[in-house]
């Protein structure tokens, strides 16, 4: 794959992620990570400070179909659906078959009551490899750039 | 808002008769009630947590916090010592520290370089002797009585606790004896920061703190646990109260769990009817890491600081309040320095049960404001907190009690004096 190529196809892999949350077809979801991989969501305040623990922190596709799991048989949380608006998709390079991305998003949440809301923004750190004819997450860190989560976060961002 | 006295507010509350088992939903929603606590209770003879000594590791080194409305700062001095200290100017009431931590040689308001030393003493004022002979403070302005108030501070086992109160009985006292061994089974060890958690939920606080000194909702609201079989009423465990039951520890063995289906009103619960089974059972590992063989415990003392243990995952919790109607629950995740990397892991993974985010715990961040919808506007109406008595007595081989909760109310209208 030309560096164009893989520009391109990376960035679909990050929009059809987004797509696949905000259409609510979450059991998809996983399928966009290798199987040994690592899903975090983190503030930037931590994130910074380096520490390890983050909102969600999953080290296997398999923890993130517990995740789904989880939100659909057993967590109560009110209805709400998001809206990502992704931005300045940046590929930073390739090493060994890993490119390096970095993306901007912010995620707006829309509860059942019709209250409408900016949930959270922050960046993309991705860790993208080939899996056949497939582009899909090794690593994937969300660093949001509240210290606050409101709520609760049951949806992956 | 003016203090109102003990009548009028006694009145504004409307308790309905003796007892602490039923709670008028006025008190999650008034201004003037939530007015009255953040003098009366935050400013009480209570001592508040702050944080911990380990987050201001050297000299100049702070951090800003809450007690109650009121902004504070958590800072250390060169003699080693902790101060907390109201974060405000002497001069016009300026925030002193504007950023969240930093470390500073002293505490300086940029409004008018107005200058404290690290313990709060206001030692320099900005053209204190005018310009060229004019202007300039009164001779007789006395430098000493304008410091940032500093507070009665006490650390235990690194965690920092402040008071505004002379009167308040010593730390130690005020925790006693079981409420310290717990705390110190939990974190009094040398413990590390794995992250935070700063959740905002659109409840009052005490909502949550009642939530976490309920026992007797944690298998039936949170599913996950229920469907893993985490934590079922049915396993060896009871309620701690202390004196009074101002401060609870609601704790289970989970080795010794008997069957028991049927307590759940005859029917499985709604998870278990899935009958799902982990992808990746990693999510749950676990080892022993209590000689007491303690698998959970939540000790809350009051008003509203929380230490967790949920098998490996520990962590200290604050319930910040912010406005009558809101409240930011603050997170500190810990693990051991001694730790072996898997064991580290370990706590790393299962911190996916707790925080905002938490498979356990998520649905404590909605379910206060539920609560907060349906009763806003019925302030005579009333909660019922009858299971396991009217009582306020330690609840031992039992969690399906409310008993914790009515120690709070205990102590709350102790200190309201309503």
């Amino acid at each position: 794959m030309d560096a164009e190529s893989a520009r391109r196809h990376i960035e679909e892999l990050i929009h059809d992620y987004a797509h696949c949350i905000d259409d609510d077809r979450l059991e998809a979801w996983p399928d966009f990570f290798t199987d040994e991989c690592l899903y975090r969501v983190i503030s930037r305040q931590d994130y910074e400070r380096g520490l390890p623990v983050g909102v969600m922190t999953c080290t296997s596709r398999g923890m993130l179909q517990d995740r789904i799991l989880s939100l659909r048989s057993a967590n109560i949380y009110e209805p709400h659906v998001y809206r990502h608006l992704i931005s300045a998709i940046r590929v930073r390079g390739e090493t060994d078959g890993i490119w390096s991305v970095q993306t901007g998003y912010a995620v707006i949440r829309t509860m059942q009551t019709g209250d409408v809301s900016i949930f959270s923004t922050g960046k993309y750190l991705d860790r993208i490899v080939r899996v056949g004819d497939a582009l899909r997450f090794k690593e994937r860190t969300v660093v949001f750039d509240s210290r606050r989560v409101h709520t609760l976060m049951v949806i992956p961002i | 808002m003016a203090v109102q006295s003990a009548q009028s507010l006694s009145q504004r509350v409307g308790w309905p008769g003796q007892g602490v088992h039923r709670v008028p939903y006025r008190v999650y929603t008034d201004p003037e009630i939530y007015a009255a606590e953040q003098h009366r209770l935050f400013r009480g003879p209570v001592w508040n947590f702050l944080g911990m000594a380990s987050e201001v590791p050297a000299a100049g080194d702070y951090v800003t916090r809450h007690i109650g409305d009121t902004p504070v700062v958590m800072v250390r001095d060169q003699d080693g010592g902790i101060n907390v200290l109201v974060n405000r100017c002497g001069h016009r009431g300026n925030l002193v520290c504007t950023r969240t931590s930093g470390r500073a040689e002293h505490l300086t308001c940029v409004y008018h370089n107005w200058l404290y030393d690290l313990k709060g003493n206001l030692t320099s004022v900005a053209f204190r002797r005018g310009v060229a002979g004019k202007g300039g403070m009164p001779d007789d302005f006395d430098m000493a009585g304008h410091g940032m108030p500093r507070l009665r501070t006490a650390t235990f086992h690194d965690l920092v606790f402040a008071t505004f109160s002379d009167e308040v009985a010593p730390l130690s006292d005020y925790l006693g004896a079981e409420m310290r061994a717990n705390i110190e089974r939990v974190v009094g060890r040398r413990m590390c920061l794995l992250g935070t958690h700063a959740q905002y939920m659109p409840n009052n606080w005490k909502l949550y703190m009642e939530n976490v000194r309920d026992s007797y909702h944690a298998s039936l609201l949170h599913m996950f646990q229920a469907a893993f079989r985490i934590n079922r009423l049915t396993m060896d465990g009871g309620v701690r109260l202390s004196d009074g039951g101002w401060h609870h520890i609601s704790y289970s063995k989970e080795a010794t769990d008997r069957q028991g289906d049927e307590t759940y009103g005859g029917k499985k619960l709604r998870a278990m009817d899935q009958g799902f089974e982990l992808a990746d059972p990693s999510l749950i590992a676990r080892w022993q890491e209590y000689p007491c063989g303690t698998t959970l415990a939540i000790q809350s003392i009051f008003p509203n600081f929380i230490v967790q243990q949920i098998y490996n995952s520990i962590a200290l919790r604050l319930c910040v309040p912010k406005g009558p109607e809101n409240c930011e629950l603050m997170w500190w995740v810990l693990g051991c320095e001694d730790d072996t990397e898997a064991q580290r892991q370990i706590r790393i993974v299962q911190s996916n049960m707790i925080g905002p985010a938490g498979l356990i715990s998520m649905e404590d961040g909605v379910v206060g404001g539920w609560v907060q919808r349906a009763t806003r506007n019925d302030g005579d109406e009333t909660t019922v907190l009858e299971m396991g008595g009217r009582d306020v007595a330690p609840s031992e081989g039992s969690r399906a009690t409310e008993v914790s909760i009515r120690g709070f109310w205990n102590g709350w209208r102790s200190l309201m004096a309503v």
